[in-house]
């Protein structure tokens, strides 16, 4: 036993607590530092494997000689219409939803089954949206594999994700805003369109940009509905898909050239999947500077 | 509409002149959040172009009362209500247009709020709502309800910097400037010096004893000499019940007719 304590003297107890803080302080850091790792090392073996075949003509050339060399073009072009398509279905869909969902609805079985369907929807599996997609779009709507019936399959499954992102950005407006509103005899619409929306319009719009790269990366929702192994397309030809027609996309090209055609040079898919990453980064590069440009403008 | 005369006589004691006309007459209005009851049957009239003073501890269902008159309870899920809020004459659970009810009723919430958008475009708010677009028009009203809550020779420089960047003082008074842009009858004060300083208070003081010659002013207050320095009458609510209304002087005096209120006003309730 230590002889009477002092009132800032050492004890055992308070070194032991010292050691226990400066311990659980590294290994949490050790923790978050283990995060960059993988992604570094990812990005860092990709562009390193896929170096030869980087290039400008590798992003506007169709694949050639039986897709062992060329580019991507095709299938760049392909992931862009997907992604355009479906978001243009998607987003104001899931927008004007999350409005209702936040703004108007009241807090009744009918409205809270509707939030419980949201919030499954983002639960299922992408394969099962696949099979969804194609029983939905391409059999029973007759739109055959095709673009459209692709993009709507991936909007199915991005709406829950952006009624979400887009609830979460208009909640963010403090109520008593809302309230100052309705007592100088605004009509609800009136306090979304004035109030609500302006200032919460970044939100919104970083949440549907983070869903283009889940859209872009997806490879099973687009496998059974609309991608193809591979159609000739001109070199950086803008207008070669229609919506009925079938295209190429990255995510699948990715998986075609990697296991389903022998003989592929290496540089090849790892240069496809720099790209497909590249564009992934990109987007969510622009979506992280619109939430800083949001936060610098903020109003209150 | 059922009224019990105990209740008729008890709002129409508080011998006022047989010019009055009554603005708002509250019949055994009763409000429930949910399950639980907070407005016990509340009776009282209240006079064209006076000041009320409403008083009573937290709890006692002031705000809520204020926010049946303007039908702002409606956007509270599971609260409701019956009995009767007359305004005018009207039936105000009855009435279509809420729009125009609200607009009727200026309401100034506790705690100052500027919305995210220019001094001036707040104040031009809810002009615009209900459909007055002319610039020169909003000019002059901006002006007018700036100047009359006491603000505009403070902001008149810059009246396109944003109203949540104000003070809070100054954001109280733009939200007064808010409540009276849509030209009141009656302008309920919540609370509304809880948040400022006691000279802005007593300047928005001085400008509400003059808006008493245009609209009829209700004003809940948790400071009890702020009821007595204003009111000519005043209420007092407590648990969802009034103890007394009657003229602000017998309340304030050494025998209002509940000893309650005697207790209250002189700091010595519990």
């Amino acid at each position: 036993m230590e002889s009477g304590p002092t009132l800032f003297g050492e004890t055992a107890l308070t070194r032991r607590k010292q050691r226990t803080e400066a311990v659980a302080k590294h290994v949490f850091f050790a923790m978050a530092l283990a995060m960059i790792i993988p992604l570094a090392l990812i990005i860092g073996y990709l562009v390193v494997k896929a170096w030869p075949a980087l290039s400008i003509d590798f992003l506007l050339d169709p694949p050639l000689r039986g897709m062992k060399a060329g580019g991507i073009w095709p299938a760049l072009l392909g992931t862009i219409y997907l992604v355009i398509v479906s978001l243009a279905v998607a987003a104001p869909i899931g927008v004007l939803a999350a409005v209702y969902l936040n703004e108007y609805a009241k807090d009744n079985w009918f409205n809270r089954v509707i939030n419980l369907a949201v919030i499954n929807l983002a639960g299922v599996p992408s394969i099962v949206h696949a099979l969804f997609g194609l029983g939905a779009f391409v059999l029973a709507a007759k739109f055959g594999k095709s673009i459209i019936a692709a993009s709507l399959t991936l909007a199915v499954m991005t709406l829950p994700v952006i009624i979400a992102s887009t609830r979460e950005a208009l909640a963010a407006v403090p109520r008593p805003f809302r309230e100052a509103c309705w007592n100088v005899g605004a009509t609800r619409w009136q306090t979304i369109q004035s109030v609500v929306l302006p200032n919460s319009i970044s939100g919104i719009l970083t949440g549907i940009i983070l869903q283009v790269s889940r859209a872009a990366g997806e490879t099973a929702p687009i496998m059974f509905t609309g991608a193809l192994f591979f159609k000739a397309v001109e070199r950086g030809d803008l207008f070669a898909y229609s919506l009925t027609d079938q295209c190429m996309a990255l995510s699948m090209h990715l998986y075609v050239i990697s296991t389903q055609v022998p003989g592929v040079p290496e540089a090849l898919p790892y240069a496809t999947a720099v790209v497909l990453l590249g564009a992934v980064l990109l987007v969510n590069i622009t979506a992280i500077s619109l939430r800083i440009h949001m936060r610098a403008r903020k109003k209150w | 509409m059922v009224t019990s005369d105990g209740n008729r006589a008890a709002a129409c004691q508080a011998n006022a002149p047989a010019a009055v006309r009554n603005k708002i007459e509250i019949r055994d209005l009763r409000l429930s959040y949910g399950k639980k009851e907070v407005l016990h049957g509340v009776s009282f009239d209240i006079h064209e172009n006076e000041i009320l003073g409403v008083i009573g501890p937290a709890q006692s269902g002031k705000t809520s009362m204020l926010r049946c008159l303007n039908r702002t309870i409606d956007f509270t899920a599971d609260a409701t209500w019956t009995g009767s809020i007359n305004v005018d004459g009207e039936e105000v659970g009855r009435m279509r247009n809420v729009y125009e009810l609200r607009r009727k009723i200026g309401m100034v919430a506790p705690l100052p709020v500027g919305l995210p958008m220019s001094i001036y475009d707040n104040v031009a708010f809810a002009p615009r709502c209900s459909g007055m677009k002319s610039k020169s028009e909003l000019d002059g009203l901006v002006e007018k309800c700036l100047t009359q809550a006491a603000l505009w020779d403070e902001v008149k420089e810059r009246l396109d910097s944003l109203g949540t960047k104000l003070s809070g003082g100054q954001q109280q008074r733009l939200t007064i400037a808010r409540a009276l842009s849509h030209q009141p009858e009656v302008l309920c004060l919540d609370e509304f010096s809880i948040a400022i300083d006691p000279v802005t208070t007593m300047r928005i003081e001085d400008v509400l004893k003059e808006l008493k010659s245009e609209m009829t002013i209700i004003l809940v207050t948790n400071l009890v000499q702020q009821a007595r320095r204003l009111a000519a009458r005043t209420l007092f609510l407590w648990e969802g019940e009034i103890v007394e209304l009657g003229s602000t002087e017998s309340m304030f005096g050494p025998n209002p007719k509940d000893k309650r209120t005697f207790d209250y006003v002189n700091g010595i309730f519990g």
